[in-house]
């Protein structure tokens, strides 16, 4: 991938909701890549904490909205709870779901889904998912 | 007949695990003038060097070998428990019987081990049994010493020792003292301001009554050792007489032409008489002879004109003075690595692409800028800078294979100075590692990068080009896996520090030892980080590898601190193992004198009752000598000797073998 770095980006105003929202400072994290090691789903994810966190470093929202990193997160805050600097991927992910999510895309209404999907799905993941997806 | 006494060492399990020591002891006391043996859990504690001194005293001992490990841990122990007890250290021996025994044999029956433990202690015997007591050599000291560099660690060293009561000279190759620490903006990680730390020492070392500086000078040859050198100094012409000069700098404002300033590093230009920056010590102007009208022409002369006090010489020539000294230490600093190989980075090319010492001076309030940071080609304030580590160094294609260690540092303190001066400016940094080892440091680059807002991409820098009056930076992020491009207004390159150019000839001249990049070597690494091989030459800043202010200083006061050490007595005590000729057989075909690697070999002139030469031989230089044993080796009519070790002791110990 190639991408260009601008003041204005790294800067950003959707950089400064995303902080502002979470209550992390994005250039706290060192990238030594701790979260990305214990989060148990990481595995599946397209970019995993730390690629994603760096990738709001450098001002590319974006990029972390394409990938479905957001919405893997379970938000069990692991990578926080072995962040050396005290960052929280899981906080910036939730910022990143909400902002997604206000802005209309990806919303969900439980009347839309089928009854058949709600009798069969357990309570806690539809308890999550709905914390997730409706706004 | 002798009377020897024989100690085997257990070294606890260390030795006692593969040798039989008692076996050792009871087959050493049949050896001919053995009259005492015996093995000992600890010969070098307190009871076993206790039990030694008894042994001599009860037995009249005459001579001692101790089986145990090698000389370089306890010969000197052993020795002075010998002297306590009225035996001449030399009569004491080692037989390494460790290290190049029971370490090295694994076999737990102890056979291989005892047995080479009896040829061992054995040969030490017969060995001892024609060695000569010997004496210390005592060399009378000059208690003066030669610093070699007036930046930071020079100026230190000439300070303490100068503090110390002796007296120091001071040369410097630059026509002020300072080094490139008068060149920097403000300091890591503290942010003091670099010359207000560094001129209140240039003075003080300039007032001092004990500190004699030469400026614009270099050192042309050093002779002698340790106690006792000479050194050559080349003044080079100032043409300008510092006794009249009353640096008023009158000159130096009528001076008609300008060449591009050193100090500044190229961002500006100076007058053809100068001193190189206002704080300048001495404060006295030098003249560009290569690039004056009137030295080259014969023309124009306006200097001398205005000048009151009729300093001007332009007669003047290089003068050699000699000094007599008792101690040198060398400080002869870094420089940066010329960058103009790495056509990558547009260095050399591109005006907007500097180095680290000269973004220093465009930071300096008294850089060509005033403390300004504007970018040299068009004087524009730079809305970003992307600044580049690692140029050179960890690069073993096209630079140097080892961390340039500071550049982690001030690449940090730059993209905060940067920002302290351009509020909306945006910093870029691209970083393989950030190694900021050492106090505060780690917190400084978390400062530039949390508060200060410069922004880190961890991936080597490819290509630098211009496009549309920027400066088009392309690299790597390899956190985010990308490519990443930048438009940049200036490119600072932190440059490879390596050694100053020529180097290695003054290496040379003084005779110390340096690696494959010029960098001086310490006599060890870790214990004897400010020695030399050569003895009475001390080390002190980045001469010997890249080291920053806190360190060069430190060094500086350690230097001065052996220098002091060694000029606390009137007399300097050395060991007496060194070669000796027998004058009466030399036949003078200096192959000693090619072969020994300390210069202690000299040519010695034999004058009959007329005064006339009538023969040569070699002479060693007992100070200088350092009882390697090249020359012994190197004499084809075998009339080298090497007190402790002569070819009759030797023959005798491979005879008992």
């Amino acid at each position: 991938m190639k991408i260009k770095l601008f003041k204005q980006e790294i800067e950003g105003s959707s950089i400064r909701q995303i902080e502002r929202s979470s209550g992390e400072v994005l250039k706290n994290c060192y990238q030594c890549g701790n979260c990305s090691g214990g989060c148990p789903v990481s595995y599946e994810m397209d970019l995993p904490p730390s690629q994603a966190i760096r990738f709001l470093q450098l001002g590319k929202v974006e990029e972390v909205k394409k990938a479905n990193s957001m919405w893997l997160c379970v938000g069990c805050q692991q990578c926080f709870s072995r962040c050396p600097k005290s960052v929280s991927a899981a906080n910036l992910f939730e910022a990143l779901r909400q902002m997604s999510l206000r802005q209309g895309k990806d919303h969900r209404e439980i009347r839309d889904l089928p009854v058949s999907f709600l009798e069969k799905a357990p309570q806690q993941a539809i308890v999550c998912g709905f914390r997730k997806l409706v706004s | 007949m002798a009377r020897i006494g024989v100690f085997i060492c257990q070294c606890g399990n260390n030795i006692e695990s593969t040798v039989d020591t008692k076996s050792v002891s009871e087959e050493m006391e049949k050896v001919p003038g053995v009259v005492f043996s015996c093995n000992y859990k600890f010969m070098c504690s307190s009871p076993g060097q206790e039990m030694l001194k008894e042994a001599i005293k009860k037995h009249k001992l005459d001579g001692v070998v101790v089986s145990a490990c090698s000389p370089h841990m306890h010969e000197k122990t052993f020795r002075k428990a010998c002297e306590s007890a009225g035996l001449n250290p030399y009569r004491c021996e080692i037989a390494n019987i460790r290290e190049q025994c029971s370490w090295v044999h694994h076999d737990k029956t102890k056979k291989t081990g005892t047995v080479k433990s009896n040829d061992l202690t054995r040969m030490t015997i017969e060995r001892l049994k024609r060695n000569r007591p010997l004496k210390k050599i005592n060399i009378p000291v000059n208690k003066r010493a030669l610093v070699i560099g007036g930046g930071i660690a020079g100026i230190q060293a000439a300070l303490d020792i100068a503090e110390g009561g002796r007296e120091v000279i001071l040369v410097e190759k630059e026509p002020s003292i300072g080094g490139n620490m008068a060149r920097l903006s403000e300091t890591f990680p503290t942010m003091d301001c670099s010359q207000c730390i560094l001129t209140p020492k240039m003075v003080e070392a300039e007032l001092h009554e004990r500190i004699k500086i030469y400026t614009y000078s270099e050192v042309e040859g050093l002779d002698g050792y340790i106690g006792n050198f000479t050194v050559r100094i080349r003044k080079k012409a100032k043409y300008v007489d510092e006794e009249l000069c009353t640096g008023c700098g009158e000159c130096i404002e009528k001076c008609p032409f300008k060449a591009s300033s050193e100090f500044e590093l190229g961002l500006n230009k100076r007058k053809v008489i100068y001193t190189p920056f206002p704080q300048a010590v001495p404060n006295i102007p030098v003249i560009d002879a290569p690039n004056c009208t009137m030295i080259q022409k014969g023309k124009c002369g306006v200097c001398a004109k205005v000048c009151g006090p009729k300093a001007i010489d332009f007669e003047q020539t290089d003068e050699i003075v000699e000094e007599k000294v008792g101690a040198v230490v060398v400080a002869t600093g870094y420089e940066l690595m010329p960058n103009e190989r790495f056509g990558e980075y547009g260095y050399g090319r591109i005006k907007d692409v500097i180095n680290g010492l000269q973004f220093e001076r465009l930071a300096s309030s008294s850089g060509p800028t005033g403390g300004e940071i504007r970018r040299p080609s068009d004087g524009k304030v730079p809305e970003s800078v992307v600044f580049i580590q690692c140029v050179g160094s960890r690069d073993e294609a096209k630079g140097v294979s080892y961390c340039s260690k500071i550049c982690c540092m001030y690449t940090a303190k730059h993209t905060m100075l940067y920002k302290h001066k351009v509020h909306e400016g945006q910093a870029y940094v691209f970083y393989m590692d950030i190694r900021a080892g050492g106090k505060r440091y780690e917190e400084f680059t978390r400062r530039a990068i949390e508060d200060e807002g410069a922004m880190y991409l961890r991936g080597r820098v490819s290509r630098v080009y211009e496009r549309g009056g920027k400066v088009v930076v392309q690299g790597a992020d390899t956190l985010s896996a990308s490519q990443v491009e930048i438009e940049a207004d200036m490119v600072v390159l932190a440059t490879a520090i390596v050694s100053r150019t020529g180097a290695d000839t003054l290496a040379q001249r003084l005779g110390i030892g340096y690696d494959r990049y010029r960098f001086y070597n310490e006599y060890h690494p870790k214990l004897r980080p400010v020695e030399t091989v050569n003895a009475g030459i001390y080390l002190a800043g980045a001469c010997v590898g890249p080291m920053d202010i806190p360190e060069s200083v430190s060094m500086g006061s350690a230097a001065a601190s052996k220098v002091l050490a060694l000029f606390s007595a009137d007399e300097m005590a050395r060991e007496p193992i060194v070669a000796g000729v027998d004058k009466t057989r030399c036949n003078a075909c200096w192959d000693c004198l090619v072969a020994c690697p300390y210069s202690a070999i000299e040519k010695e002139e034999v004058k009959n009752r007329q005064g006339e030469t009538v023969r040569w031989n070699a002479r060693v230089n007992e100070g200088v000598c350092q009882g390697c044993g090249v020359c012994v080796a190197a004499c084809r009519s075998k009339v080298i000797d090497l007190a402790g070790y002569t070819d009759e002791q030797v023959y005798a110990a491979i005879s008992a073998f």
